[in-house]
């Protein structure tokens, strides 16, 4: 029995030895994937916000100061002061994400880096402009005029988009690449245009936006669909929850459409993708839809099928073939029953979220052909703001799984067909170590947001920044 | 030639974080040094003030590198993360601390919150320039040699130049941002508060100028090649720099702030480029010369287009955003608001 045990921090120590000087395990390929699908994840909510909030603020502040209403301006506030905690925190877990891409990945970075660096570079320039219009227009509310301000607002919402798109060019890469030649081992002929405009860019891209779009509207509507659930029935609620409930209702018809682009893009392009969104595992004609269940060895398990279904959404005909996960070796196939159960999910709660739409539409329509003039004070409206209470939740649960599907669909492969992720993980041990450090950080910053942000919702009456003075006396029930 | 002009870039971007960010990291610190939560108050409100509105644009210049860095020299990007991974990894912890608990800090209004918001903040402040110094002294004394995690984990970043390179990026960020601050104290603060900025200027100047005189002999004994380049190439640079940083204090002395900003930042900038022109054109051991690290000529100039096309938008945007703070509120604006 050797005498190592002295000091009670010894155990700790020799762990954190082992790690670093072994080599690197299977276990620390998982702990680099669980790490940046984890701060993806995290991250990809705040971007999505990024993108949506600036707007649904200028659209509050725009028809406050036309209208002279403050109960607009109020919201435009307050939605800025989020704004500002979501940016910030959106800012540092976006930074991360590019350090990640080296921390783990330099296998990929090595080798790629110079050919999706463009977008990268673009995406780098689009953030810049959002940070630096951001800081005005949060902190010249009152230092510029009305109208110069809201103009400070137009360069956040546009980079916010363009950075969007470029970021998702990127990845479109990722599922497409292109605009390379290997030779010899050598990555050569780069042409970074052609890398960043590959085939899958458009579809992606627009999917991705639109979602960004929907998810910012629907998470803030639904904080304030419980409000008015509680009673709190003011301008100000009733604003709070429509002007980013009826953008979202807008954008989920758009995004039903550009769906079943990308997914018919999918089965072009990355047939084993499709197989596995949809648990085709032989290739053959009359292929049913399965909804939900498990994988099998030789199928889905406990789905519900929709016979010839998928063979009629791809080819419009029950004889159209669709490819199934047999055409590659076991080895060079996705994990099935994650990347179908996500597919799945996501279009349900796309569905849900375009229902609820057509919801409020009708109640609308009904409400002008009766002469009234408030949809909300109709039968079912708790039902609805019930439901529409779930609508953020259900935009967030939509958005994630659309990434599972695209990330675990590509598996093995981090570059479609041409490197595994295996080949691009950092070979340094102790990658494990980076994970645990990353939770505990990320746990923290999540509690502290969300404390954070529910404070600042909660504040009554507003704070009396010297900018805010104007919508103090503002009564919010 | 077009490698060199990319790298050119590249290092105009890492001494613009370093001027700017950097001088957001030492307000941190003097945030964490300002005493107990009543007496510091106005300090902190002063540093708040200042670095509020600007800190995220300042921040985007570290992207900026990094992309530059995978964009244009992959393999050197891809040697350096993941050597580096460790001390990488606590930055970015560091990264997202303080930017988070800055803004948590603003956004809160009880006492306990803000205390730990701000001490959060305010550690992260310190610890992160320190990790990005300890990486630098990596790559700079030679640890970081090319492949993939090719150098060792842990003697990558913890040896005598890192920890040199750790302690003088702290000390030098504290010292840009007395600096700074000095002006925004005469501007707003009070003469009680220019007098504390003044005097952390001029102790955190001495002290860098200290750290940097142990350094030649850390450099010496740790780093040859790079002592060798420091002494001979890259001498004037680094002569200049000497004399930048003494004018500085001597301005601080007469009360010249804005004189004062433009040679502290002169001196810090100067160290960096002679760290640049002491190395060039290796850029990691044991022969990885820029030409041969950079990409095709078409990434070059695709980044490079990218870069002076979003230059074009991005100075007038940043001037903006620099000025609009630096003075007080216009009775104009202050007249639209109250019409509002």
């Amino acid at each position: 029995m050797p005498a190592v045990d002295q000091y009670p921090w010894q155990p700790a120590a020799a762990v954190v030895r082992d790690w670093l000087a072994g080599p690197a395990t299977s276990g620390d390929l998982s702990a680099a994937r669980a790490q940046m699908g984890f701060s993806l994840a995290w991250h990809i909510i705040l971007a999505c916000l990024g993108v949506g909030l600036p707007l649904l603020t200028l659209i509050a502040e725009w028809w406050g100061v036309r209208t002279g209403d403050p109960s607009y301006r109020l919201l435009a506030r307050r939605w800025a002061r989020a704004m500002g905690v979501l940016f910030a925190v959106g800012a540092v877990s976006g930074t991360i994400l590019s350090f990640e891409m080296g921390l783990l990945w330099p296998g990929l970075m090595g080798r790629y880096g110079q050919v999706i660096g463009l977008p990268f570079a673009i995406e780098g320039i689009a953030f810049f402009i959002e940070a630096i219009f951001l800081g005005i227009y949060l902190y010249a509310w009152d230092r510029l005029p009305p109208r110069i301000h809201m103009l400070t607002a137009v360069p956040i919402i546009v980079a916010g988009i363009a950075s969007a798109f470029f970021v998702v060019c990127a990845n479109a890469w990722m599922n497409e690449p292109h605009g390379f030649t290997v030779r010899d081992g050598r990555v050569v002929d780069v042409d970074p245009l052609a890398a960043m405009f590959n085939p899958a860019s458009p579809p992606q891209t627009v999917h991705m936006i639109l979602a960004a779009l929907m998810v910012a509207a629907f998470l803030t509507a639904s904080v304030y669909a419980v409000a008015l659930l509680r009673g709190r029935t003011d301008r100000y609620h009733r604003a709070g929850f429509f002007i980013p409930f009826i953008l979202g209702a807008v954008v989920s018809p758009v995004q039903l459409v550009v769906g079943d682009w990308i997914a018919r893009f999918v089965a072009d392009h990355q047939p084993i993708k499709l197989a596995a969104m949809e648990g085709v595992f032989t290739t053959s004609s009359h292929v049913p839809i399965t909804l939900g269940g498990i994988a099998g060895d030789h199928g889905i398990k406990y789905g519900l099928e929709i016979p010839n279904g998928l063979s009629l959404l791809v080819g419009f005909s029950p004889n159209t073939v669709i490819e199934g996960l047999n055409q590659v070796p076991p080895a060079l196939r996705p994990p099935v029953t994650g990347t179908h159960l996500s597919f799945d999910l996501m279009v349900l709660g796309g569905l849900f979220l375009l229902g609820l739409g057509v919801w409020l539409l009708l109640a609308w329509w009904r409400t002008r052909r009766r002469g009234e003039t408030d949809p909300l004070a109709r039968r079912g409206t708790r039902l609805f703001l019930w439901l529409a209470s779930l609508s953020g939740l259900a935009s967030v649960v939509s958005l994630e799984c659309g990434w599972v599907v695209t990330e675990e669909g590509r598996q093995p492969w981090v570059v479609q067909g041409i490197l595994s992720v295996r080949d691009a993980v950092n070979p340094a041990p102790g990658l494990m170590i980076g994970l645990w450090l990353l939770l505990a950080v990320y746990a923290a910053m999540t509690v502290a947001t969300v404390y954070v942000l529910r404070r600042l919702a909660g504040e009554r009456p507003v704070p009396v920044a010297p900018q805010e003075a104007d919508v103090t006396g503002y009564p919010v029930t | 030639m077009l490698a060199d002009t990319v790298l050119v870039v590249m290092w105009l971007g890492l001494m613009c974080y370093a001027l700017f960010a950097g001088a957001d990291f030492g307000a941190g610190l003097w945030d964490l040094v300002a005493g107990g939560s009543r007496r510091g108050r106005p300090q902190r409100a002063l540093i708040e003030h200042a670095i509020g509105p600007v800190w995220e644009a300042n921040h985007v210049w570290l992207i900026f590198v990094l992309v530059m860095l995978w964009s244009a020299f992959p393999e050197v990007f891809a040697a350096v993360m993941s050597t580096l991974y460790l001390p990488l990894t606590l930055t970015a912890l560091g990264i997202i601390a303080r930017g988070a608990a800055f803004a948590f800090r603003k956004a809160s209004t009880e006492l306990w919150q803000q205390r730990l918001f701000g001490g959060c903040f305010a550690t992260s402040s310190v610890i992160t320039p320190f990790f990005l110094g300890a990486v630098a002294g990596g790559v700079a004394s030679g640890r970081v040699p090319s492949g993939l995690a090719a150098g060792s984990t842990v003697t990558s970043w913890i040896n005598p130049t890192s920890m040199l390179g750790g302690v003088l990026a702290v000390v030098t960020c504290a010292h840009l941002a007395a600096v700074y601050l000095c002006a925004d104290a005469a501007r707003g603060g009070g003469p009680e508060m220019v007098r504390a900025f003044r005097l952390r200027a001029l102790v955190s100047g001495l002290v860098a100028g200290g750290v940097a005189l142990v350094g030649i002999a850390v450099l010496d004994a740790d780093a040859p090649r790079l002592f060798h380049g420091l002494t001979h190439r890259a001498l004037p640079l680094v002569v200049l720099s000497a004399v930048a940083g003494v004018a500085g204090l001597l301005l601080l002395l007469r009360s010249l702030w804005g004189w004062a900003r433009a040679a502290a930042a002169l001196a810090v900038a100067l160290i960096l480029w002679a760290w640049g022109v002491a190395q060039y054109p290796l850029v990691l051991e044991p022969d990885l010369t820029v030409a041969r690290a950079a990409a095709p000529p078409s990434v070059l100039a695709a980044v490079l287009i990218v870069f002076l096309a979003g230059a074009l938008l991005l100075i007038p945007s940043l001037g903006w955003l620099y000025t609009l703070f630096q003075h007080p509120k216009t009775g104009a604006a202050a007249g639209a608001e109250e019409a509002r």
